[in-house]
C-alpha cells in the first residue's frame, strides 16, 4: 500500500470507479464521446476543411462519393456534397454545433430544474403544488410539441431573425421541455431531507436555508441528477437535431447535424446516400455513447444494484 | 412411527459471491426435526435463521448458493435438485410462510383464486372441489363467512385475518413441514397470540412438522418442543425448549435469557450482552462469540467448537468439552 | 366511483382550458386576429365589420370567451398559408394521422411487451443483451433518422416499399382510409414501423424493468414456495402486476405518438396534420397551430381519462365502491 493516492486512483478504487472498470462498453463509450468532445471543441483544428468559407470550395469536386469507392479521392475522405464541401469537416463542424446547443439546453434546464426543484420543496405550501402542476401539465406534452410551438411562436415574434435569436430560440424551446425532471427529482429529495432532525434543528438555530441546502440537500440529489443530464444531453442533441432537421431549429447558415441530414436527404434517391449518411452516423454515435454512459452510471450510482 | 427424521441438515454452508470476496453466510448448519415436531430458531437479526429457513425449501436469493453440506427431507437428498425438482417438494412436502402477510398476497387475484390456484397445482380436484377445499380451509383457520370471503381480495382483510389466509395457503396441499419465517413479527402484540396457536393447532391435527423461525423467545417457549440458537451463521445451542431456556449450556443463550426483563424483579438497567454480532466479513477466529465472552478462555480463540453434548442439549462451546468438564 | 370520474372530468376541463387559453393568446396577441378570421384577401370592409363585431375593446376575458365558443365549434379562422379554413384543413388531414398513430400503436405493443417480458425472464442470456443493446439503439437514434435509414433500404436499394404518400384511398363519408387497399397498406408500412420503434423501445424497456421489480416481490416468493408453475407465476401473478403501472405510462406515451407524427409525416409526406402543422411553424400560421394544439391537446386529455378508467377496472384496490371490511 505504498502508492501515493491522488484523486484519481481514489477514484478509480472507488465503487463508481470499479464499476467502470469492469464495464468495457461503458469504458469503450466514455472514449468515444470523449473523442467527438475533443473534436467538436477543437474543430477548426481538427477538420482538414473549413466548410463555412466559401472560398475553399471547389464547385467541380461537387458530389464525390467517399474515398474508398469509385469516383472519390483521397482528399475528400467522406466525398463532397453538392456545393464541394467535404463531408468530413462538415460533419465535424456539425457535430461542434449540435453539441454546444445540446451542452447549453442541458446546463441550462439543469440549473432551472435544481432551482425550483430545491424551492418548492423547501418552502412547501403552494408554492410547491403549484410547481408540480406544472410540472405534471408540462409532463404530459412530448416535448417535441412544446418546442416546436416555442420555435413557432419564435418565428411569429422575430420574423427576421439574426443568427443568435434563432440560436437563442433554439436553446430556449429545448431548455424549456428538459426542466421538469430536475425539478421533480430535486424536490422529491429536498422534501426528504428537509423533515430529517438535523435540518430542523439547523433552522432553529438560525443557520441560512440556503446554506443548508448547499450543505446537506444539494450533496443527496448529485447523484440522480448526475445520471439525468447525461441522458439528456443525448435527448437534446437528438431533439435539436430532429428540430434542425424539420427546417425550425439552428439558422442555415451554422448547420447542425440535422441540418446536413435534411440537405443531405433530397439526394438519397439520386444516389449519393453519404451526404446523409455520415452526418447521421455521426448523430447515432454520439447519441448511443452517451446513453450508453447514462446507463451506466445510473447503474453505478444505485445503491441497490452494488 | 418411523424413527427417522423428516428433515435431516448437515453442516449446510451457504456462501455469497460479492465483490469483495465470498461470504460465508452459514457455516456449517446442523440440525434435525423429526415428524410433526416444532423446531424453533432463534437469534439475532443477520444471524442466519431465515437463510436456513430459505435454502432448505431452494429459495436462496442469487448470489447466494449452497456450497456443501446436505439436505435430507424423509431420506431423501433435496439440496442438489433441479429447480423442477425442488417445484415438485415447494408447497406439496414442504410449505413456507413469510413474514408480511400483506406482501405475500398478490394484490390483483382474489384469495380464493390464490388458494384454488394452489389446491390444483397440487391435487387432482376440480374447480367446484378446490373451492370446497378452499372454504374449508378458511373455515379451519378461523375467517368468518368463508363462503363469502372467499371471494375478497387481500387489501380488503386486516393484517392478523391476512396471516390466517397465509397459513391456510401454505398448508393448501398438506406439506409434512412448514417452514415460518418471523410469522408474528409484523402483526400486533394482541394477534400474535392468537395466530401462533393458529399455527400450531392446524400443523398438530395435520401431523406436520414446523420450523418456526423468530427472534421472540416468549413465542418459542410457547410453542416449540425444541429450540436451535443461532448466532454468526452457526447454532450455537440445540436442545428441548424447557432444558435451553430454563438451563441454558451456550454463554450467548445465557446472556440471551438474562437479558429478558422479568415482571417480578425490579430492574435499573436492562441487562445486555456487550459489543454485537460480528460482520459476515469478520468473524473472528476460533468461537465466533468469543470476543463477547464473559467465559472465554485460550481454546476458544484458536478452536472453533463443535456441538457437545450438555445434558439433554447440545452447545458450541469448550466449557461443555469432556475434558474441561470432569 | 361517480366521484372519481366527476373529478376526472374537471381535471381534464381544467387542462382543456388552460391549452385553449394558450391558444387564445397566440391567436390574438402574435398577430392580427382578425385578418385570422377572415384571411388575408378580405376587404377593408369586412375587416371593419368584424373589428367591431368583435369588439376588440372588449374585456379580456370577454374576448376569451369568444374564443372559446369558437374553438369548441371547431372554429378558428383561415390558414395564412392555405387561405381555406382551418377547420377544413384538419378535417382532412386527421383521418391520416390517426390510422398512421394507431397501427404504430398496434404495433410498438405487439412487440414492445413481449420483448420485454422474455427479456426479464431471461435475463443475462446472450440473447437478451443483444435485446437491450438493440434497444438502447432505437432510443439512440431519432425518429427521422430511422425513417430515412427505412426509406435507403427498402425505397432506394431494394425498391419493395414505397416512401411518401398514403397511396389509394377510399372515401367513406367523412373519413378517408388508406387501409382497404394494397397499395395504402404498403405506403402505411415504413412510416408506422419508423413511428413505432421509438415507442416499442421504451416499452420494452419498462415492461423488463417493472417486471424485474415484480419477480423480486414477496408475493412472488412465496407463489413459488407454494409450488406454483412457472406459467402461473410468470404469466399470471408477475404479468399481471407488470402490466397495471405499465398500462398507463404507456397509455400516455401512446398519446405522444400524435405528436411524434410530425416527424415521421414530414420524412414520408404523409398527408396528416402533422405535416400541417410543421408547414404552419415553418410559415408562422398562427390559425393552424392554434387549431392543432387545441385538438391534440384534447386527443391526449381524453386518453388519459380512458387510461383513467381502465387502472380503475383492473386494479381492485382502488375501487372505491365496494365496502371495505375488517
Amino acid at each position: 500500500m505504498s502508492q501515493p493516492s491522488n484523486p484519481i486512483t481514489r477514484w478509480l478504487d472507488s465503487d463508481v470507479g470499479y464499476s467502470l472498470r469492469n464495464s468495457p462498453v461503458a469504458m469503450a463509450a466514455a472514449v468515444v464521446a470523449f473523442v467527438c468532445l475533443f473534436c467538436a471543441v477543437f474543430a477548426g483544428w481538427v477538420a482538414p476543411q473549413d466548410p463555412f468559407d466559401l472560398a475553399t470550395l471547389e464547385l467541380a469536386d461537387a458530389r464525390q462519393p467517399p474515398s474508398w469507392l469509385e469516383g472519390g479521392s483521397p482528399k475528400y475522405w467522406l466525398g463532397t456534397d453538392d456545393q464541394g464541401r467535404d463531408i468530413l469537416s462538415a460533419v465535424i463542424h456539425g457535430a461542434r454545433i449540435s453539441l454546444i446547443v445540446g451542452l447549453t439546453s442541458v446546463a441550462l434546464s439543469l440549473l432551472i430544474g435544481v432551482a425550483l426543484g430545491l424551492l418548492a420543496g423547501f418552502l412547501g405550501g403552494w408554492v410547491d403544488a403549484l410547481l408540480m402542476r406544472l410540472c405534471d401539465v408540462m409532463l404530459s406534452f412530448p416535448a417535441i410539441l412544446v418546442a416546436l410551438l416555442i420555435a413557432g411562436v419564435g418565428r411569429a415574434l422575430f420574423p427576421n431573425a439574426h443568427t443568435p435569436v434563432a440560436f437563442g430560440v433554439l436553446i430556449v424551446s429545448i431548455t424549456l421541455t428538459g426542466w421538469v425532471q430536475y425539478a421533480r427529482t430535486v424536490r422529491g429529495s429536498t422534501l426528504v431531507e428537509r423533515d430529517k432532525e438535523y435540518v430542523q434543528a439547523a433552522r432553529l438555530i438560525g443557520v441560512s436555508p440556503l446554506r443548508i441546502l448547499r450543505r446537506h440537500v444539494l450533496p443527496n440529489v448529485l447523484g440522480p441528477v448526475l445520471v439525468l443530464a447525461t441522458i439528456q444531453v443525448a435527448t437534446a442533441i437528438l431533439t435539436e437535431a430532429t428540430l434542425s432537421f424539420l427546417g425550425v431549429g439552428v439558422p442555415p447558415t451554422s448547420p447542425s447535424l440535422g441540418t446536413l441530414i435534411r440537405v443531405g436527404n433530397d439526394y438519397l434517391f439520386s444516389g449519393e446516400w453519404w451526404i446523409t449518411v455520415f452526418p447521421g452516423a455521426m448523430l447515432i454515435i454520439i447519441a448511443l455513447s452517451i446513453n450508453l454512459l447514462g446507463d451506466w452510471l445510473r447503474d453505478a450510482l444505485n445503491p441497490r444494484l452494488r | 412411527m418411523t424413527h427417522m427424521n423428516l428433515l435431516e441438515v448437515n453442516n449446510l454452508v451457504v456462501e455469497f459471491a460479492t465483490r469483495r470476496g465470498l461470504l460465508r453466510a452459514l457455516d456449517g448448519v446442523s440440525l434435525t426435526i423429526a415428524p410433526g415436531e416444532i423446531l424453533g430458531v432463534v437469534g439475532e437479526s443477520g444471524a442466519g435463521k431465515s437463510l436456513t429457513g430459505a435454502a432448505i425449501i431452494g429459495l436462496l436469493d442469487p448470489p447466494g448458493r449452497i456450497t456443501s453440506g446436505e439436505i435430507h427431507l424423509a431420506g431423501e437428498r433435496i439440496d442438489q435438485y433441479s429447480e423442477d425438482q425442488l417445484r415438485g417438494i415447494r408447497g406439496r412436502r414442504i410449505g413456507a410462510i413469510f413474514q408480511d402477510p400483506l406482501a405475500s398476497l398478490d394484490p390483483l387475484y382474489s384469495i380464493g383464486h390464490q388458494l384454488i390456484e394452489t389446491i390444483r397445482t397440487h391435487l387432482p380436484l376440480t374447480a367446484g372441489q378446490a373451492r370446497q377445499r378452499a372454504i374449508e380451509l378458511l373455515e379451519e383457520t378461523g375467517i368468518p363467512a368463508a363462503a363469502e370471503r372467499i371471494n375478497h381480495y387481500p387489501h380488503q382483510f386486516s393484517g392478523g385475518m391476512r396471516q390466517r389466509v397465509v397459513i391456510a395457503l401454505a398448508l393448501a396441499a398438506e406439506p409434512q413441514l412448514v417452514i415460518a419465517d418471523e410469522p408474528t413479527t409484523a402483526l400486533d402484540v394482541s394477534i400474535q397470540a392468537q395466530v401462533i396457536g393458529l399455527l400450531k393447532r392446524i400443523c398438530q391435527d395435520r401431523g406436520a412438522a414446523v420450523m418456526l423461525i423468530t427472534h421472540d423467545m416468549g413465542v418459542i417457549a410457547e410453542t416449540c418442543d425444541r429450540v436451535a440458537v443461532m448466532y454468526a451463521g452457526r447454532i450455537v445451542e440445540i436442545g428441548p425448549v424447557q432444558q435451553v431456556i430454563h438451563s441454558p449450556a451456550h454463554p450467548y443463550t445465557v446472556g440471551l435469557m438474562a437479558s429478558i426483563p422479568d415482571l417480578e424483579t425490579d430492574l435499573e438497567r436492562l441487562a445486555q450482552i456487550d459489543g454485537a454480532m460480528p460482520r459476515l466479513d469478520a468473524i473472528p477466529p476460533g468461537c465466533a462469540f468469543h470476543p463477547r465472552c464473559p467465559r472465554a478462555f485460550e481454546r476458544c480463540r484458536l478452536e472453533r467448537p463443535e456441538l457437545l453434548d450438555a445434558n439433554t442439549s447440545r452447545a458450541a462451546c469448550w466449557l461443555h468439552a469432556p475434558e474441561h468438564v470432569a | 366511483m361517480p366521484i372519481f370520474l366527476l373529478n376526472r372530468l374537471l381535471q381534464a376541463s381544467g387542462v382543456l382550458v388552460s391549452v385553449a387559453f394558450l391558444a387564445f393568446l397566440l391567436f390574438q396577441y402574435v398577430g392580427d386576429p382578425v385578418i385570422f378570421l377572415l384571411g388575408q384577401d378580405a376587404t377593408p370592409q369586412q375587416i371593419r365589420e368584424l373589428r367591431s363585431a368583435l369588439g376588440l375593446d372588449q374585456s379580456f376575458l370577454v374576448q376569451f370567451q369568444h374564443f372559446l365558443g369558437n374553438a369548441i365549434q371547431g372554429e378558428f379562422g383561415i390558414s395564412l398559408r392555405q387561405g381555406t379554413k382551418v377547420s377544413k384543413l384538419i378535417a382532412e388531414r386527421l383521418p391520416a394521422t390517426l390510422e398512421l398513430a394507431t397501427i404504430a400503436a398496434l404495433l410498438a405493443l405487439a412487440a414492445g411487451i413481449p420483448m420485454g417480458v422474455y427479456a426479464a425472464l431471461r435475463a443475462g442470456r446472450f440473447s437478451t443483451q443483444v435485446l437491450m443493446t438493440i434497444s438502447l439503439l432505437g432510443v439512440s437514434l431519432p425518429t427521422f433518422l430511422i425513417g430515412i435509414l427505412l426509406i435507403l433500404l427498402f425505397s432506394v436499394n431494394l425498391g419493395w416499399l414505397p416512401s411518401f404518400g398514403r397511396g389509394d384511398t377510399l372515401q367513406l363519408g367523412w373519413w378517408s382510409t388508406g387501409l382497404l387497399s394494397v397499395a395504402g397498406w404498403k405506403h402505411i408500412v415504413l412510416p408506422a414501423t419508423t413511428l413505432a420503434i421509438f415507442q416499442l423501445t421504451l416499452i420494452m424497456r419498462l415492461v423488463r424493468a417493472e417486471m424485474l421489480e415484480v419477480l423480486r416481490t414477496d408475493y412472488i416468493r412465496f407463489a413459488r414456495a407454494r409450488g406454483l408453475s412457472n406459467r402461473a407465476i410468470h404469466f399470471g401473478h408477475a404479468l399481471r402486476n407488470t402490466l397495471v403501472p405499465v398500462m398507463t405510462i404507456t397509455g400516455l406515451q401512446l398519446g405522444g405518438l400524435i405528436a411524434f407524427a410530425i416527424i415521421t409525416e414530414t420524412v414520408f409526406q404523409w398527408p396528416g396534420m402533422g405535416l400541417l402543422f410543421i408547414q404552419a411553424v415553418s410559415f408562422a400560421d398562427i390559425p393552424v397551430m392554434a387549431a392543432y394544439l387545441c385538438l391534440v391537446s384534447l386527443i391526449f386529455v381524453t386518453i388519459n381519462l380512458i387510461v383513467d378508467l381502465l387502472y380503475v377496472l383492473v386494479d381492485p384496490r382502488i375501487r372505491i365502491d365496494r365496502p371495505r371490511k375488517a
